[in-house]
């Protein structure tokens, strides 16, 4: 892990009026690493990659995504400036990412969602971005839905779309916030059974929000433990869903594990 | 007489035929007042609203307070001021185009309410998705945010049609001779208004029940998730 990370956050606090979300955060992310992130309601899970996918400013500190800054630039003087929206355009790009609601647009055919942003973001032909939604539609097992209408489909083909259209974009790192959710119990299996497929045949960063331990302990590399905007606890799964440190851990994941206590 | 048209107050029926061609000239008046009146409100409320949207509040705030004072004064005073009030500082239009004009200008307080509501109803995660895809602001706008708000916008924007279709005869004050205005005259030269002012209403209850049916099959016909542009 001496590897220059693909994702740092050095002293990063983001604030809601007077409500400090991420407090001072120092968080790092190797390039392939899969991490996944858990903890209380409210302990900045999402707040992170929001920031990540800057759709949330941060108020100090800087992040950094592929050893660029993402929230500033460099000016002459090589002094750190906050960063104009071209900046911010051409870093979003290394990022995807994929909601707890889906968000898929609704009012565009499944092909539609995919291609629209490649091809007036990146200047890919209409037979390009076509080419590359198919083969993410298979890889999703949604081969033969492209021409179907997002409210046509079940939630978890939904999500199963959400995924292709991020991976359109050919991102670095996948965000992943809570992507089952907003699922009925059934189609969990299948949305995670992608990410996983994902996971072990792509090149990608990932970072994940979820409450699936049991998923969370197949795919990643270390599960970091958020408590109100910092890290309280982190290390492999095993470690730290099997005999966590801190006593805050062992309380959440006893409350997670036995919902109905 | 009354625009070239000499009445006919043998009959009742040659009376009713007589004073038709004067109160359709007058229903031709009132509709294009209508949809003079309703497309200055289209533009000049999309106009507002992104000023009332805008980020800073040296501008979004004098566009609400317009938007505010246009509401809650009634469309009399608007029309007085335009007739009245504008020749002074040296403009005067034809008082049909000044009636219209206030018109629109009431109405723009109504339609840019519509699409300010019509735009913040489209979920924030749809404008998020967008930027998570790099999509540039304006084709976020045009593609993504518009083509959902236009099935909410449009409906609303249809009834306010039919306000304005119902609020032409205020023009008659500034000597416009919409329909109703055409039927008070024939009342006033014939003694006789129970025909022509039952003519004016029966007009409306038609142009309205069109209007409300063209809504109606609207409203079916816009797919509720959205317009996708070509
Ligand atoms: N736009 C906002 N304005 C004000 N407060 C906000 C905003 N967004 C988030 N917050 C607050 O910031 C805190 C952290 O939010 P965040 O969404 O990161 O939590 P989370 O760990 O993802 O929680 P959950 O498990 O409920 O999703 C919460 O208390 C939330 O109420
Ligand atoms: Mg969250």
């Amino acid at each position: 892990m001496s590897r220059e990370p693909i994702i740092r956050f050095d002293r990063v606090s983001k604030r809601f009026g007077d409500f400090t979300v991420l407090d001072n955060l120092d968080f790092q992310v190797q390039p392939n690493e899969k991490v996944t992130i858990i903890g209380p309601s409210g302990s900045g899970k999402s707040t992170v990659l929001r920031v990540l996918m800057t759709l949330e400013p941060i108020n100090e500190g800087v992040v950094y995504v592929g050893g660029d800054p993402l929230w500033h630039e460099y000016r002459r003087n090589n002094e750190l400036s906050p960063a104009r929206g071209a900046h911010l355009r051409r870093m979003r790009e290394r990022l995807g990412m994929v909601f707890q609601q889906f968000n898929l647009f609704p009012h565009m055919t499944v092909r539609r969602n995919l291609t629209e942003a490649p091809r007036r973001v990146l200047g890919l032909s209409r037979a390009e971005a076509d080419e590359r939604a198919h083969e993410l539609l298979e890889l999703v097992n949604l081969g033969n839905q492209a021409d179907k209408y997002p409210g046509q489909l079940s939630g978890g083909q939904q999500q199963r779309v959400g995924v292709a259209r991020a991976l359109m974009m050919r991102p670095r790192i996948m965000l992943f916030d809570e992507p089952t959710s907003a699922l009925d119990p059934e189609l969990v299996g299948e949305v995670l059974k992608v990410i996983r497929q994902l996971a072990d045949t792509h090149d990608l960063t990932m970072l994940m929000v979820t409450h699936e331990m049991h998923f969370a302990r197949q795919i990643s590399d270390r599960v970091c433990f958020f408590d109100q905007g910092r890290i309280l606890e982190q290390g492999p799964p095993e470690e730290i869903l099997s005999s966590p440190k801190e006593a805050r851990t062992r309380e959440f994941l006893h409350a997670v594990l036995n919902p109905d206590e | 007489m009354l625009f070239g048209y000499a009445w006919d107050t043998s009959g009742f029926w040659p009376f009713v035929i007589s004073i038709m061609p004067i109160l359709l000239i007058g229903l031709w008046v009132t509709l294009k007042a209508t949809v003079i009146g309703f497309a200055i409100a289209l533009v000049l409320g999309l106009l507002l609203a992104a000023l009332k949207a805008a980020p800073t509040r040296l501008i979004a705030w004098p566009a609400r307070a317009i938007t505010e004072f246009i509401r809650d004064t009634p469309l009399l005073i608007q029309l007085f001021f335009l007739f009245y009030v504008l020749p002074d500082f040296g403009l005067t239009l034809p008082a049909f185009m000044t009636g219209a004009l206030a018109l629109g200008l009431q109405y723009s307080a109504y339609t840019s309410e519509v699409y300010r509501a019509g735009l913040e109803a489209v979920p924030r995660g749809q404008r998020e998705a967008a930027r998570a895809l790099s999509m540039a602001p304006g084709r976020t706008f045009t593609h993504i945010i518009l083509p959902q708000a236009i099935p909410r916008i449009i409906p609303a924007l249809g009834n306010y049609l039919v306000s304005i279709m119902k609020d032409v005869p205020v023009l008659s004050v500034v000597t416009v001779l919409e329909m109703l205005n055409v039927a008070r005259i024939i009342g006033d030269r014939t003694f006789n208004y129970l025909v022509p002012l039952t003519i004016v209403g029966i007009l409306y209850l038609l142009l309205t029940l069109i209007a409300a049916w063209g809504i109606r099959w609207l409203d079916t016909h816009l797919p509720s998730h959205g317009v996708a542009l070509k």
